[in-house]
Formats: structure tokens, C-alpha cells, sequence
């Protein structure tokens, strides 16, 4: 059994130091069972399994901190826990700061308490019996999650390891970055390594809209009370000097949804190492990848590194260059995520060529309930690299009414030339209705 | 409302829990753990879920409860120090200039220290929460906190942690009783991981079926027994479809109360067909369900809470 490899697996003592702070905490307050069994057993075991425990949430993708160790022995010691049930809440409510890491602590928690006597042997502070499990059971539903976290930052140093050694071997050749997952036939990597500069040298827009918020501002049309009152104190409230406030601006959010099918696998990585640009510029970027389902790769890309934070990116997603579903894709979406991240005025790059089998009504209906719910809806699609261009395909033609714009987005100008659009309202041929009427 | 004796913090988490139902508020256990951590920890409590499933009111019931004052910040976008914590009356200030001029007073610095004294600040929500009650340290809502920006919460943070705000003018207020901290946000947009590190965080969610029976029952008081079950169940059913806005417990509760004023006993499909704007506030969601399919629903809903009996 991975998970419980991985506790075994843990080194068995703690540095001694943080050991004895972490011993140091008496467990008082309890029921009687523990009252009377603190005064033999070492009150030390408690924290060191929770010690442990906080490892094995940190190894299944939970950021757990030394500070919420020490929360935790101290809502243990507030709580004075005496049911199981108590038990899983007080960590819960400690080690959990997502909805989403609900399911992971679970099963952490599971594993990791297995056995019930176990628990009320930690419940006695007797000594932790987390030797490996033999393997009978069906593993519970979402036990696969978990033994993936695991095991996969388990993995993780040694795939740093053999990419040093790649580099090593090939010297001056630059496509190391080269990710495992997709083929990527049609660009050497010279060219590659080229535009991959050239997008980091992108100026990114400095699109800005008014917030409510006011800021210092001489040609400013409200008066600034506060200011106007402490300089005219200067002059012993004789002179009244007015000052003002203007508003202020602020960047708006921006959301990418990227596909990721097999139609689009020649420009997926460029245009991740886009995003990645976008991400570490600006403050509020979300990134989703699609093909057949949707991904959410935004903090995987908010790794500075831009071949580690496409790794990363490239480690969570199962579907490369398969099929794409953009209605499904766009519902996930607009179910999931729409209401999370698309509030504050956001805009959307849709980046996708559109080549939908089989749109359904399905495709339409999700394109607009996109559309209402962001401010500008700008479509990306490197087919428009093709002279002639016309929005025959079907799934093109559903989706070309509810866009703001339709961009190439098919080599490096067309990238600057979507930065320059970003900042403002774009010319008219980027408008939907151009295309729309260039068919009709 | 406004009882002025406080009374004591929870003792265990089962008090806690009878301190929820005291105040008509149907809790599941992990929440008054966390509750109870919260108030015993002096921690912050974050409590995150859909629209309308009972954040607000916990704090409410737990003011009520405990005999302390409420401080709600609601915040939205554009929220600044002068809404949220403390802003100086101007014109007052002005007059008080005026006034000194005129009785011919030239020390500026007498002048500064008079207009810039306590008897000019206008207090804003964080400020009246760190100051000392009488009933207790009160408790400080800061509802929806994903209406508005990093700033604030940049802010937030630092008011969080010491439990204290700087006056330029004035001084350090710090609050001698930390206020119990309530938490709500819609999840509109992620908090950033600093703030929540420092709260306790629950994520709440929609009730199961038995607890928002009890809910019911609870709040629309002389409401019928089989109508009460027939709503819940229903409401359960709808959340299952995939629906983009799935109704919260806030609208079981007008649902319930409104097909009660209707001196309905029974759910059928054209009462439902009428009402369904109570539950769902999407134009598409109420499309998808058409007389036909409010039928199957109800149907599948009778057949199950048969099978329960």
C-alpha cells in the first residue's frame, strides 16, 4: 500500500529540538480515560502522530504549515476530544482551508487512522502503529486521489533528477523543456527556444478599468475631505486648499481557457509559456485546460520557473491531445468555476480552433451563459492564420455570435498583436460581426 | 435581541451544539466544533459555501445567543478605511476651525489637537468592535468578504492579528476582549491562503435531508407535516439535477412559508409549476423544468419517501 509505504517511510525522528516544543504540550481537559493514562504514557506520542499526520496531508497536496501543527495541539487540548467523530472535525477544522481539500483529508485521515482500536490506543497516547496495512480491503472510492498525491510528490524529486541528467547529456541543445505528454512535431526546437524568448520579452497591456475605490489624484473630481482639512491646519485653518480624489484603476482579471486536443497540440505549449508570461505579470490570472475535460492548471502556472510550472501543468491533466468536447468542456466550466473566478469585470481568451464534431444546442447555449457572465469574450484561434479563413465549420459557426472577438493567435505577432488589443476596444475587423457577415 | 447580561463561552462542543439549537439554528456536529474551537482558540471563523445556506445566521444566532452585540461589515467593492473603519467628521471639523478663528486662537497646535480628538471620529464597523462593551466583546460579521478586493483583505489581516487599528491622528485603539470573529464569503472569488491560514475554516453545505426537515419545521413553525416532508425531499431532488444555481436552504424556507400562506397540502405538479421562482432564480433552470418533468420529479420523490416509511 503506497500511503502507508510513505508514512513507514518517514524518517523516524523528528530534529529533537521541535520534538521537545511539540512534547512540551501537556494534553489536559479531557475525558477521564485520558486523565488518568497522560499521567504514565508520554504525552509526546499524541503530537508526534499528529506531526506525522501533518506529512502525510503535506505529501497528499495539502499545504500544511508547522504553525497548524501547533494549532492542532491546541484545539486537541481545547476540544478535549473523546469520539472519533470529535477527533476528525478538530483536525478538520485546523488543517483544511479549502472546500476542495475536504476529500483529500478524508481520505487521509482514513488511511492514516485506520484501525479503529488505533484510534483509541492515540486516544490513550499509547505508542502509533502505523506499520503498513495488509492490502485486503477494497479501497475506498476516493482512496485513488489520495495515493495519486501522494505518490506523485513522492516521485517528484526523482523526475528533477533525471531531467538534470538529460540536460548533462545534451549539452547545447535547448527543447528540455520538451513536455512528455503530446507530440509536438512541426517546430524544431531552435524555433521553439526562439519564440519561447520572444513571449518572455512580450510587453503584457496595462488594461486598466475604474474601481470604486478613489486614489490621490490633482485633476480629480471629488474633494479629498481628510487631505483638505490636515493642509489647511498648516495655515492655522485660514486658507482653505482643496485636494482631490480620482479614481483608481486596476487590471481586471483574466481568465484563459486553453485546448488542449489533439487539433491544437502544435500551439498548446506555446501557448502555455503565453499564459505563463500573462500569470506571472499580472495579479489575477486563472488558467483552465480542455479537451475532454476541463483542468484547472492556475497555480501550477504560478510557479515562477517556466519549464517547472509547465511540468507541473502538464502532471495534472490526462487528456493531451485527444478528442476535444468544448460544450461539456464550457458547462464544467460555467458550472464549476464560472461564479468563482469570473466576477470583477474579467475578461476570457478562449483559446480553441472551434472544431467541435458535433455541436449540439448544448455548444450555443454555453458559449452565451459565457458570454453574459464576463465583460469581454475574446476567442483565439490559429486557424484564422489561413488566408481566406471563412466560419464554415459548424461548431465555428454556433460559437461566433456570443464572442467579442475573434484574434489569430498563430505566431508571435499576432501574440503582440493580442497584447496590443487587450488594452484597448480592438479594431473592427477582430469583431465576431466581421466574420459572421464575411460568410453570410 | 439586545440583551445586555453576556453569557459564559460554550463549555464543550455538545453545549455549543445546544447553543445552536437554543437559538433555532440547526447545526450539524463539525460545524459546532468548529464553532467551539473558534470561540475557545480566539480564532477567527471562515465559513465559506453557496449562496444562502445559513452563514450569516450562525453569527446572528450566535450574537443572540451568547447576549452580545452584533457588528456586521458588509463589505462590497470599493470598500475603503473610511467605510470600514473610522472617518473624521468634517463639517463638525470645519465649524470647530471656524470657531477658533473667530475667538481669535492662533496656536496650531492646540488647534490641531482639538479638531483632531476623539469627539470628531466617526466610528466605522472594525473600530466599534474593538472597542470595550459592556456586554461582552462583541461579535464582528464581515459578510461576503469575495465582494471586495486584496486590499481590504491585505488590510483585514493586519486588523486580525493583533486586534488593534493605528489613527494617524490618535493613536492605537486595542481591543481589550478580542471580538468573536465571523467570516462569510460566496466564494466568488478565492481568498488568499494568508488570511484563511489565520482563521478556522468550514466549509458549509447544503444540509441532508433530515436536518433540513428539521430546519423547516423549525423556522415556519405550524406548518404541515407531509408538505414539510414532500419540500425537503423535493428541494433534495432538485439540487441533484444539474442545475447552474441550486436552490439554498433560504429558499426551502420561502418555498415552504409560501406554499403555506397558499394553504397548499400537497404538492402537484401546476402548484409547483407556479412557485418554482421561490427556488430557482435562473431563467434556464426554470425552462428545464417543465410541467412534465416537475411531474417525474414529484413522482420519483412520492415513490421515495414511500420506500422510506
Amino acid at each position: 500500500m503506497v500511503v502507508a509505504h510513505l508514512i513507514s517511510a518517514m524518517p523516524d525522528r523528528l530534529p529533537p529540538s521541535r520534538l521537545a516544543t511539540l512534547a512540551d504540550l501537556p494534553l489536559k481537559g479531557g475525558g477521564e480515560t485520558e486523565q488518568s493514562s497522560a499521567d504514565t504514557a508520554a504525552p509526546g506520542r499524541l503530537a508526534e502522530n499528529i506531526v506525522y499526520f501533518a506529512r502525510a496531508l503535506r505529501a497528499a497536496g495539502i499545504p500544511v504549515g508547522p504553525g497548524s501543527v501547533m494549532d492542532a495541539l491546541e484545539a486537541l487540548r481545547v476540544a478535549g476530544i473523546t469520539n472519533r467523530e470529535d477527533f476528525y472535525w478538530t483536525l478538520h477544522a485546523v488543517f483544511v482551508k479549502r472546500h476542495e481539500h475536504t476529500i483529500l483529508f478524508d481520505q487521509a485521515f482514513r488511511i492514516f487512522f485506520r484501525k479503529r482500536a488505533y484510534f483509541d490506543q492515540l486516544m490513550a497516547m499509547m505508542l502509533p502503529q502505523v506499520v503498513p496495512q495488509p492490502d485486503n480491503a477494497p479501497p475506498p472510492p476516493a482512496a485513488k486521489r489520495v495515493l495519486d498525491a501522494m505518490f506523485k510528490s513522492q516521485q517528484k524529486p526523482a523526475d528533477e533528477k533525471k531531467k538534470e541528467v538529460e540536460i548533462d547529456a545534451r549539452l547545447t541543445v535547448s527543447d528540455r523543456e520538451v513536455l512528455e505528454k503530446k507530440d509536438f512535431a512541426q517546430m524544431s526546437a531552435a524555433e521553439i527556444a526562439e519564440a519561447r524568448q520572444a513571449i518572455a520579452r512580450l510587453v503584457l497591456p496595462l488594461d486598466e478599468v475604474k474601481t470604486r475605490r478613489l486614489k490621490v489624484s490633482p485633476h480629480g473630481h471629488m474633494i479629498d475631505l481628510r487631505r483638505t482639512l490636515r493642509s489647511s491646519m498648516k495655515a492655522g485653518g485660514a486658507v482653505i486648499d482643496l485636494k482631490y480624489l480620482g479614481p483608481r484603476t486596476r487590471q481586471p482579471p483574466i481568465v484563459a481557457l486553453l485546448d488542449i486536443s489533439g487539433s491544437m497540440s502544435q500551439y498548446t505549449r506555446l501557448f502555455l509559456h503565453f499564459l505563463h508570461a500573462v500569470t506571472d505579470a499580472r495579479k489575477r490570472v486563472s488558467t483552465f485546460l480542455f479537451g475532454t475535460r476541463l483542468t484547472n492548471v492556475t497555480r501550477a502556472l504560478k510557479q515562477k520557473d517556466p519549464d517547472e510550472a509547465l511540468a507541473a501543468c502538464s502532471g495534472g491533466v490526462l487528456d493531451w491531445s485527444g478528442g476535444t468536447r468544448i460544450a461539456p468542456s464550457l458547462a464544467a466550466f460555467n458550472r464549476d468555476w464560472g461564479r468563482r473566478v469570473l466576477g470583477q469585470g474579467a475578461v476570457v481568451l478562449l483559446i480553441t480552433d472551434g472544431l467541435e464534431r458535433e455541436p449540439g444546442n448544448q455548444l450555443g447555449f454555453e458559449m452565451d451563459r459565457l458570454h453574459r457572465s464576463c465583460r469581454r469574450l475574446i476567442w483565439l484561434n490559429p486557424l484564422l492564420r489561413f488566408e481566406g479563413f471563412e466560419a464554415k465549420a459548424s461548431g465555428i459557426k454556433v460559437m461566433l455570435p456570443y464572442v467579442d472577438e475573434l484574434r489569430p493567435i498563430h505566431n508571435l505577432n499576432a501574440m503582440k498583436d493580442l497584447c496590443r488589443a487587450l488594452s484597448s476596444d480592438g479594431d473592427g475587423k477582430a469583431e465576431a460581426k466581421y466574420w459572421l457577415n464575411k460568410v453570410a | 435581541m439586545t440583551t445586555s447580561t453576556p453569557r459564559p463561552l460554550p463549555a464543550s462542543i455538545d453545549d455549543t451544539l445546544k447553543l445552536l439549537t437554543a437559538g433555532q439554528y440547526v447545526g450539524d456536529r463539525s460545524l459546532a466544533t468548529v464553532l467551539f474551537l473558534a470561540l475557545k482558540m480566539g480564532r477567527p471563523l471562515f465559513l465559506e459555501g453557496e449562496a444562502g445556506v445559513g452563514k450569516t445566521e450562525i453569527a446572528k444566532v450566535l450574537a443572540q445567543t451568547l447576549g452580545r452585540k452584533l457588528i456586521r461589515l458588509q463589505c462590497y467593492e470599493g470598500l475603503d478605511i473610511s467605510a470600514a473603519v473610522y472617518e473624521w467628521n468634517y463639517a463638525a471639523q470645519m465649524i470647530a476651525i471656524r470657531l477658533g478663528e473667530a475667538e481669535g486662537s492662533t496656536d496650531r497646535g492646540r488647534l490641531e489637537h482639538d479638531v483632531f480628538s476623539e469627539r470628531f471620529l466617526i466610528k466605522r464597523p472594525l473600530l466599534q468592535a474593538l472597542e470595550p462593551s459592556a456586554a461582552g466583546a462583541p461579535v464582528l460579521l464581515i459578510d461576503e468578504l469575495d465582494r471586495t478586493d486584496e486590499a481590504f483583505e491585505a488590510f483585514l489581516l493586519e486588523v486580525l492579528a493583533d486586534y488593534q487599528v493605528t489613527i494617524p491622528e490618535l493613536g492605537t485603539v486595542k481591543a481589550e476582549h478580542p471580538p468573536i470573529v465571523i467570516i462569510t464569503s460566496n466564494r466568488t472569488r478565492e481568498i488568499h491562503d494568508a488570511l484563511k491560514r489565520r482563521c478556522l475554516y468550514h466549509w458549509v453545505g447544503y444540509p441532508d435531508a433530515e436536518r433540513e426537515l428539521s430546519i423547516v419545521r423549525t423556522r415556519v413553525p405550524g406548518i404541515d407535516q407531509t408538505l414539510s416532508a414532500e419540500i425537503v425531499h423535493f428541494v433534495q431532488r432538485l439540487r441533484r439535477l444539474e442545475l447552474f444555481k441550486a436552490p439554498g436552504v433560504a429558499e426551502t424556507l420561502d418555498f415552504a412559508t409560501a406554499l403555506s400562506e397558499l394553504d397548499v397540502v400537497a404538492l402537484d405538479p401546476a402548484t409547483v409549476s407556479d412557485t418554482l421562482g421561490v427556488l430557482l432564480k435562473y431563467q434556464d433552470d426554470i425552462a428545464r423544468l417543465d410541467g412534465t418533468k416537475v411531474k417525474e420529479l414529484l413522482d420519483d420523490v412520492r415513490a421515495q419517501m414511500k420506500a422510506a416509511e
